[in-house]
Order: structure tokens, then C-alpha cells, then sequence
């Protein structure tokens, strides 16, 4: 095996693990911990593909911004162990379970029967594309106008978020 | 060599992952986690696919994909700082302000 199959599968290995916790521990803050582990090894798997700026980007945004807005969010709440949040097995939660289920393996159908169509292309040939003066170059050619409307995005999030989470609409 | 089709199964599994966490949990912060966990195996797809035919629109995408992702947490998490001051309560089944 070489060394980069071994990287693949320890990191889609730690990944899926740290996924499966996200979404079966009680306490939120645990879970907020292990989001953190899993958007580190997806940066990982980011380099294995030679995206090193999204790596870079999803290491500094992913799990140093929103991570620590989730983190103070979760402390600020404070949220004790109250009894309505209790998880309870239900009926519905069983359904929800089987219909992902279903729509996990519709996904590995179209996978299995899809993919297979597309040129046999080389991983290798995009060793270039993923370095930070590329991604800059097209960024500020071809995407300049969504990289401009971005910026309004931006601002209307932050403007949303200070009205949302003042004390007092007046 | 690794395929693009390990790395888009990979990617379906934490799709479907993030699924169940909307689908099964009530706390809203981890239903929010999860919709954070979609989005990332949506990040990888675009990755792998860009890796894999040697075009740099899907890294773009991605770029952009995480400028949304961002705003996103801002809003949706004022939105709970929000109905937890008017509620005290992040239970989902407990906040239903917009049923008629």
C-alpha cells in the first residue's frame, strides 16, 4: 500500500468516526470537540487531493472561526443537563434512521452505476491547480464578480447576527 | 492510487451521517453540527472532483461554499441565542412560534 492510500484510510477512517460522535454525544460541547477532530482530518484528506489552500482555509475557517462561534454559543446558553432535552427513542427518530438508510444506498447505486462512465482521468494532473497563487490568479480574473458579492454576503450576515442577538428590538 | 469513487463514498457516509444527526437529534446547536457536516462532505465532493479532472472550478466553489457556511453559523446561531432568550429552551420539538 502506498502512503497515500495509508493516509486516505486513516483519515476517512478518523473522519467517520468523529462524524458518528458529532451526532451521538449528549453533551454538546463533546460534540463541538469532535466536529473540530473531523474538519481537521478533512483538511488532511484535502492535501491527499493536492488542495492545499482549501486545506489551509478549511483548517483557519472551518475549525478556528465557526468552530469557536459554535463553542462560545454552547457556553453562553449554558445549557444544563434539563430534562427536556433528554433524547428519547421514538418511533419517528427509528423512521428518520431507516429512511437514511434508504438514502444512503441510493447514493452508493448511482456510485456504482455512475461514475463509472467518466473518462479514466489522471489525479496527478491537478498538482498545480490547488497551490494559492493559482487559486489567487482565477480568483481575481474569472471569479472576481462573485468574490465582490461575497463581500455584501458578509455584510448582510453580520448585520443579521447583531439585530438577531440584541437584547432589544427598538 | 486512490479513485474519486473511494472519495465520493466516503463523502455519501458523512453525508449520511449529518442526515440522521438532523433527522434524529432535538438539540438545535448539534442539528445545526450537522447541517455543518453535510456541507463539508459536499466540500469534499467538490474537491475530489476537481482533483480528479484538473479543473479548478470545484476548489472555487468550495472557497465560496465556506464564505455562505460562515455566514450561515453567524445567522442561525444569533437565531438560537435569539429563541433561547424568549423560550429557555434549545429543544426543536419545544419551539414551534412559526406553526399556525
Amino acid at each position: 500500500m502506498t502512503l497515500q492510500a495509508v493516509l486516505f484510510y486513516l483519515l476517512a477512517a478518523v473522519s467517520i468516526a468523529s462524524a458518528i460522535m458529532v451526532i451521538t454525544r449528549r453533551n454538546p460541547v463533546t460534540s463541538a470537540l469532535f466536529l473540530v477532530l473531523n474538519f481537521f482530518s478533512l483538511g488532511g484528506l484535502y492535501l491527499t487531493l493536492h488542495a492545499q489552500f482549501i486545506a489551509v482555509i478549511q483548517i483557519l475557517v472551518y475549525a478556528g472561526a465557526i468552530m469557536v462561534l459554535f463553542l462560545f454559543v454552547i457556553m453562553l446558553l449554558n445549557l444544563g443537563d434539563s430534562q427536556s432535552l433528554r433524547e428519547v427513542i421514538s418511533l419517528r427518530k427509528l423512521a428518520g434512521v431507516g429512511l437514511s438508510t434508504a438514502f444512503l444506498l441510493e447514493i452508493i447505486y448511482i456510485l456504482g452505476f455512475r461514475v463509472s462512465d467518466f473518462p479514466a482521468g489522471e489525479v496527478t494532473r491537478g498538482l498545480e491547480i490547488g497551490t494559492v497563487e493559482y487559486i489567487g490568479q482565477k480568483l481575481f480574473t474569472d471569479y472576481l464578480f462573485p468574490f465582490e458579492i461575497t463581500s455584501i454576503l458578509l455584510l448582510a450576515a453580520i448585520v443579521g447576527a447583531v439585530v438577531m442577538a440584541k437584547r432589544k428590538l427598538d | 492510487m486512490i479513485s474519486v469513487e473511494q472519495y465520493l463514498a466516503l463523502s455519501a457516509v458523512m453525508f449520511v451521517i449529518g442526515v440522521v444527526g438532523v433527522l434524529v437529534r432535538r438539540n438545535a446547536i448539534i442539528v445545526f453540527m450537522s447541517i455543518e457536516l453535510m456541507l463539508n462532505s459536499v466540500n469534499l465532493t467538490l474537491v475530489a472532483f476537481s482533483a480528479y479532472l484538473g479543473d479548478v472550478t470545484g476548489q472555487m466553489l468550495v472557497f465560496f461554499v465556506m464564505t455562505v457556511a460562515a455566514a450561515e453559523a453567524a445567522v442561525g446561531l444569533a437565531i438560537i441565542i435569539a429563541l433561547y432568550r424568549i423560550r429557555q429552551t434549545v429543544n426543536i420539538d419545544d419551539i414551534n412560534i412559526l406553526k399556525w
